[in-house]
């Protein structure tokens, strides 16, 4: 191994013997798990599987009370806050879509971009023509060109969630969390998000949780099923729902 | 402020609504100083001195919305800045009076002469310089808003907590302010005011060039406060009251744009303090009590809150119908009728008077512009027979 290199792993994303309890109820047990840099990654597990918990310790809303989370192999994420976080290029998605309800779509995906983010940039901003160009790109790959100066709060629900989706390509993060991207999205929908998202995995490294089983199964990438804040099963989406332990905690035998 | 933002701030409201008071700012000091009392148009000095009031009132309305109508930050306690700012300009006042006092001393002010000071308090050192006091209005609010806002969003406290607690800071330098010994004169305050910038406060014009002056603030305030809304900075203030951790996700520190919303809105408030003091004749510690913070929230909700025009609209209304009433039959019910008012408004005009109008008036807008394209789209269907 090159002496220089500090890294302590490869990984995007490197979790390993988390812990997190709130009151006494372990929300996140012994967690461990990697993601490759350029990987997509789908988690699912039923409800209360520690799924979001997860996400809000990767992205400092929740401290750990033990364990190790890396990011890029090198930035100990427990030690910072979420605007640290973001700004190192961790961008998520909500699993209820949370846009900016009172302001227009494009000023969504302003507010988004990846620039200045200091009171004194803002309050002097005056815009440039890079900045529109990357707001018309997103706008068009998230097909919301024609919906750019109505307020995001009269969007639809499929509408709000891909508007989410372009908010995290104009802040361009190294790594996405996404959460539950098409809970309450009509198939046609589903199924644009998926490809929306194999598209964005070209160049970002990306996590999903999602419930929808047929949108898994059509992103088509490895999967890692949680159970009481742990990794129960991982591997092909085949080989994790045919796993007997998968098919118990599923079916509550 | 560079001239894009000028040109950004200026829609066409603001635009009428700073004419406005450019218009009143100039007309009313004339007509009180031009024109031969007794006149149908000239304005009585008192009608001068008490409209100068609600000019003040209306900076401290602006200075709290543009913390609550855009930023989603309930103070309760901004009437404690705008004290700040008036006691500031109070002490320079103070000094000015020299051996005028009844006790004739050329340093200390009368009340503390009848406190047996034997010397003047360190803080009130540099106040018999104009240019000081004028700083210290700023300064003083500024900093107090700075220490209390860096503290109090570092930890995160928000909604009806930090309403609370702003409360709480008002109620604590009321307190402060009735001692004797904290060495601002008490319950009776500064008063007995002669002369400001060599010019006697109660001639009539100096009285209207103070109202002037109010109105060139309040002009001031209102520029600042729409380049601060109307610019980046103005979208994530309005990102962080919808939505504030989502705005945290995207890599904003929060409690900065926070800390300087407030400072801002501290600074004015300081300003409108400072500008009404001379006015009135009076500062004592009962503008620090928390009912007035409260009622001067009442008037941005009444005007419109996140409208800022509103926000001056409301204090001059609401301040209006105060006089009015209070001058009455009524006026033991004053209190009750501010109550209802801010009852029926909060149900039944939510968006308070400008809010309400301009939702009006964009929606008959709308529908001007369907009228029009569908009648135009109708025209394209009736043209080829026409041309039959």
């Amino acid at each position: 191994m090159n002496v220089m290199d500090t890294r302590a792993t490869s990984a995007m994303l490197y979790l390993d013997g988390v812990h997190v309890s709130f009151d006494g109820f372990h929300a996140i047990n012994n967690l461990s798990l990697t993601l490759e840099p350029g990987e997509m990654r789908a988690i699912i597990g039923p409800n209360g599987a520690g799924k979001t918990t997860m996400m809000d310790i990767i992205t400092g809303k929740t401290k750990p009370d033990e364990g190790t989370v890396l990011f890029d192999g090198v930035t100990d994420l427990t030690r910072l806050d979420e605007t640290r976080i973001a700004e190192l290029g961790i961008g998520r998605k909500f699993q209820k879509p949370t846009v900016f309800e009172s302001q227009t779509v494009q000023d969504n995906l302003l507010l988004a971009l990846n620039v200045d983010h200091s009171v004194r940039g803002t309050l002097f901003w005056r815009g440039s023509k890079a900045e529109s160009e990357r707001i018309d790109k997103v706008l068009e790959t998230i097909r919301l060109t024609e919906a750019r100066n109505r307020l995001a709060g009269s969007l639809s629900h499929g509408q709000k969630q891909w508007l989410e989706i372009g908010m995290l390509l104009a802040q361009d993060p190294k790594l996405l969390l996404v959460d539950e991207p098409v809970a309450g999205m009509t198939d046609v929908e589903t199924h644009l998000t998926a490809e929306l998202l194999k598209e964005i995995n070209k160049t970002h490294t990306v996590m999903v949780v999602e419930h929808d089983m047929t949108f898994v199964r059509e992103l088509g990438v490895k999967v890692t099923c949680l159970h009481e804040g742990t990794v129960l099963a991982e591997g092909t989406i085949d080989q994790v729902s045919s796993n007997e332990r998968v098919i118990e905690v599923y079916l509550g035998r | 402020m560079t001239p894009h933002m000028l040109t950004r701030s200026l829609d066409r409201g603001a635009t009428i609504f700073l004419l406005v008071v450019a218009a009143i700012g100039v007309l009313i000091p004339l007509s009180n100083l031009l024109l031969p009392a007794g006149s149908v148009l000239q304005v009585p000095t008192y009608l001068v001195a008490l409209w100068g009031k609600y000019v003040c009132y209306a900076i401290l309305a602006l200075a709290i919305d543009l913390i609550w109508g855009y930023c989603g930050i309930l103070s309760l306690g901004h009437g404690a800045f705008f004290a700040l700012g008036g006691y500031a300009m109070g002490m320079y006042l103070m000094r000015q009076i020299g051996t005028r006092g009844v006790y004739g001393n050329p340093i200390l002010p009368d009340f503390m002469v009848f406190l047996n000071y034997s010397k003047l308090p360190w803080y009130w050192y540099g106040f018999d310089m104009f240019w000081f006091a004028a700083l210290m209005v700023l300064v003083v609010p500024g900093l107090l808003a700075f220490c209390f806002g860096w503290l109090a969003f570092r930890s995160r406290v928000t909604g009806v907590y930090l309403s609370i607690i702003t409360q709480a800071m008002t109620y604590a330098l009321l307190l402060a302010f009735f001692r004797n010994d904290f060495g601002f004169g008490g319950n009776n305050g500064l008063t007995d005011f002669k002369d400001i910038l060599g010019l006697n406060v109660q001639a009539e014009g100096t009285r209207a060039a103070l109202f002037a002056l109010s109105c060139l603030a309040l002009i001031v305030g209102f520029l600042i406060c729409r380049a601060i809304v109307s610019s980046k900075l103005g979208k994530v203030l309005i990102a962080v009251r919808d939505a504030e951790s989502r705005t945290r996700f995207l890599g904003y520190r929060v409690e900065s744009y926070k800390l300087f919303v407030f400072t801002v809105s501290a600074c004015m408030a300081g300003v409108a303090g400072a500008l009404y003091v001379p006015q009135v004749g009076i500062i004592n510690p009962s503008e620090f009590a928390p009912g007035n913070s409260i009622e001067a929230v009442i008037w941005v909700a009444v005007g419109g809150r996140g409208t800022l025009v509103g926000a001056a609209l409301g204090a001059v209304v609401v301040n209006y119908a105060k006089t009015f009433f209070t001058s009455g039959m009524l006026a033991p019910y004053w209190l009750f009728m501010l109550g209802a008012l801010f009852i029926l408004v909060t149900l039944l005009l939510p968006k308070g008077i400008v809010g309400t109008f301009n939702a009006w008036w964009d929606q008959s807008k709308e529908k001007r512009a369907a009228a029009s394209t569908s009648a135009a789209a109708e025209d394209g269907v009736t043209q080829p027979k026409m041309a039959e």
